[in-house]
């Protein structure tokens, strides 16, 4: 025991004294907090970025008619919007929190395997580079949303394929390589009595989150080489021409597709699980059924794909075992929701800002969660399909679900990371400008959809003109509202009231036995855990 | 135990190695689901799919008693514009008898092609009771130009097919394959 912590020692040492100063530090660091950090601005800076491209699209369906951008433009701000939302916002987002967070919740001095971490932050904004600079091509950029549905991206696409192919590859590769260092730091750097059922839970969903990962990011990349050889190389996968079949595109795509929405919000219950019980001080109701319930999620998450393909004509069969399957998946989910109320239930609740987005998250992604359920009944989803009320139900799932879940998280973990607290006025300003501005953005879609409009088009019937103003004045609030948040952040990276090392009365875990901010090494002699 | 995980340093490589497999698996899986989607289309019937070669001539006893009706739809795939119909549109069936509609194709361009014609049946479920003796499909068609080719198609409805069924549309999109034929001989084999 005594010569690894010797080891453990040496290593850092070793560190410290070469430490390089200003950007060589941030290009080589090989440090958790560090590359989290990085995670995570740059996933805020996506996240703005792909928000502009929101606010475009929203302006142009401020009014019926084009107005403002020709229809392919749009047709590249909705795609570009959705793959920078999920790869590049969402996916870093939890990567960040995960570099950040776990090694400090289960006592562990670094991440397992801290050079690849280095590399798998550090090619995704080359990732994203290539995709944005691939907007300014001749042509433009994608435009067949982010499922890039052959044969959209196949025939009908220009060269912008090619880039979008690449920059898809390298995210993958980055995600595959941040997954497997979550799943090795997990399994072999606990600390001793850090048993599997005393793990956080946001370790434990990062756990399967990251099973998820490894087990889907190399089908996506399967799928977009299959589109690259169809469009370049004479392959037919998704040709009929040559004996291929478009459909399969979209059960190959699906198949990663589902895991994948379950990736971006996994992590958001374990989030959720860590605040709840911290502003409830009550410990977490039902821990281990947690555990099981995220595990079963994510199993059925690998037989539900073809929900999203009702309306390709499958037999009635096929229909009836995916909506069910699909039902099934409400189960689990709601012995989360049941176990998230009773752990609140006759606790001493209070409402600082992390427990405010925690538990707008509970209700919100609820919402989200029944919209996918009305979405999962065959017979409906042929009206539905394809409508605003998908919109609504994903960005509900997306935006009041994961992205609210990752602000609980930055708010909850702030003081950690910067030592200082956070402007309490400013931070509830953003969290009731957002949570305001949400509704009105994502609520009246739902009815836009059941009256019939059609998502990704630029232009739509005039008595749809209302709602849409409606929603487009919510987007812009909502849009707005997001600089608040920079605000705060770049108020409490500068200073203010120094944080305690436990800020947060309830809060339990690891990582707040350790000052703040939290030293740049950690742990590296391991806690005993009794 | 405690002491089991503070050693694991050097078993870092072990797992990520093993993780490194599940990738490259899944990656190859993600390949694989292409050849086990035709054989689950095949065996399930599903996809609207009609036989690619011709099915063997067997006795069977035509159903006298039911009619079914035969649509037959042609298109032609983007970027092409040469002629090509169905003598017919639409036929009343027995189960069981051999029924020969004629399709007519023109090349109407002053140079050589090639045409493969890609069929597609729905309902999707109906496509394996509709059993093809002989069809220009399973071969690809050249075309001189100016050539005019009536391009014969033999079948006839399995009496087993399920009653509900009374309709079956035959669509047919025809493909210019003249670059693909070019290119990659072997790939057009397959496609029947």
């Amino acid at each position: 025991m005594s010569s690894v912590t010797d080891q453990t020692l040496d290593h850092d040492s070793h560190d410290h004294h070469h430490a390089p100063k200003g950007l060589m530090r941030w290009l080589l660091t090989t440090n958790h907090k560090d590359i989290g950090t990085l995670y995570l601005i740059f996933a805020f800076t996506m996240f703005l970025v792909g928000g502009a491209m929101a606010m475009v699209i929203r302006a142009e369906l401020f009014q019926p008619g084009l107005q403002l951008v020709e229809p392919n433009f749009f047709n590249q701000m909705t795609t570009v919007h959705g793959l920078i939302m999920v790869f590049g916002a969402v996916m870093p987002a939890f990567t960040g929190l995960a570099n950040w967070m776990i090694p400090m919740m289960i006592g562990a001095p670094d991440m397992a395997l801290p050079r690849m971490n280095n590399w798998s932050f550090w090619i995704l904004p080359f990732a994203f580079a290539i995709l944005l600079a691939s907007l300014f091509m001749e042509g433009g950029g994608p435009a067949f949303g982010w499922t890039f549905y052959a044969p959209l991206s196949t025939t009908y696409s220009n060269d912008s394929t090619a880039l979008f192919v690449f920059a898809v590859h390298i995210m993958g590769i980055s995600s595959i390589m941040g997954a497997i260092n979550v799943i090795v730091t997990i399994v072999n750097l606990r600390a001793p009595g850090m048993t599997w059922m005393k793990l956080p839970l946001f370790v434990w969903t990062w756990l399967i989150t990251a099973f998820l990962l490894i087990a889907v990011m190399p089908v996506l990349a399967g799928v977009v080489t299959m589109v690259l050889t169809d469009k370049y190389f004479g392959t037919s996968f998704f040709d009929a021409a040559g004996g291929g079949d478009p459909v399969m595109f979209q059960h190959i795509f699906w198949f990663f597709g589902h895991p994948e929405v379950y990736i971006m919000i996994l992590p958001s219950f374990g989030i959720v699980s860590a605040i709840i019980p911290a502003f409830a001080r009550k410990p977490l109701f039902g821990y281990a059924s947690m555990v099981y319930a995220t595990a079963s999620i994510a199993g059925l998450s690998f037989i539900v794909w073809a929900h999203h393909m009702f309306t390709t004509g499958m037999p009635l069969f096929g229909e009836l075992f995916f909506m069910y399957c699909t039902m099934l998946i409400a189960v689990p989910t709601g012995v989360k929701v049941f176990n998230w109320v009773a752990t609140m239930w006759r606790g001493a609740m209070t409402f600082e800002v992390p427990m405010l987005f925690a538990l707008a998250f509970v209700i919100l992604f609820t919402i989200g969660g029944f919209s996918g359920l009305m979405l999962a009944i065959t017979p409906v989803d042929f009206q539905y399909h394809d409508t605003y009320f998908v919109v609504a139900h994903f960005h509900y799932v997306l935006v009041s679900g994961a992205i609210f879940s990752i602000y609980a998280a930055a708010y909850y973990w702030l003081p950690k990371w910067t030592g200082y607290m956070f402007d309490e006025f400013l931070a509830k300003a953003h969290f009731w400008c957002s949570l305001i501005s949400v509704n009105i953005l994502f609520f009246p879609m739902h009815f836009l959809g059941l009256a019939g409009m059609p998502r990704r088009i630029p232009d739509y019937a005039l008595q749809f003109a209302d709602v849409n103003q409606i929603v487009s004045i919510g987007g812009f609030a909502f849009g707005l509202s997001q600089l608040i948040f920079l605000a705060v952040i770049v108020k409490a990276a500068r200073g203010g009231e120094k944080a305690e090392a436990k800020p947060w009365e309830g809060a339990e875990g690891l990582e707040w036995t350790v000052p703040s901010p939290a030293p740049y090494h950690t742990f590296e002699t391991p806690p005993v855990i009794k | 135990m405690s002491s089991n995980q503070q050693v694991a340093q050097p078993n870092h490589g072990k797992l990520a190695g093993r993780l490194v497999l599940v990738v490259v698996a899944m990656f190859g899986f993600g390949f694989a689901l292409v050849p086990l989607y035709d054989v689950f289309c095949e065996i399930t019937g599903l996809n609207g799919k009609t036989n690619d070669e011709a099915v063997q001539v067997v006795a069977i006893e035509a159903d006298l008693q039911r009619q079914v009706r035969v649509q037959f739809m042609t298109r032609n795939a983007k970027g092409v514009s040469w002629p090509f119909e169905s003598q017919l549109s639409t036929i009343q069936v027995n189960p069981g008898v051999m029924t020969q509609v004629e399709f007519i194709v023109e090349n109407p361009t002053n140079k050589a092609v090639v045409a493969q014609a890609i069929p597609s049946v729905s309902p999707g479920l109906g496509a394996q009771y509709l059993r093809k003796l002989e069809c220009f499909c399973f071969n690809q068609q050249p075309l001189q130009p100016g050539e005019r080719k009536v391009m014969p198609m033999q079948f006839y409805i399995a009496p087993d097919m399920p009653k509900e069924i009374g309709t079956l549309t035959l669509a047919y999109t025809l493909y210019d394959i003249t670059e693909h034929d070019n290119n990659s001989s072997a790939e057009v084999a397959m496609a029947k």
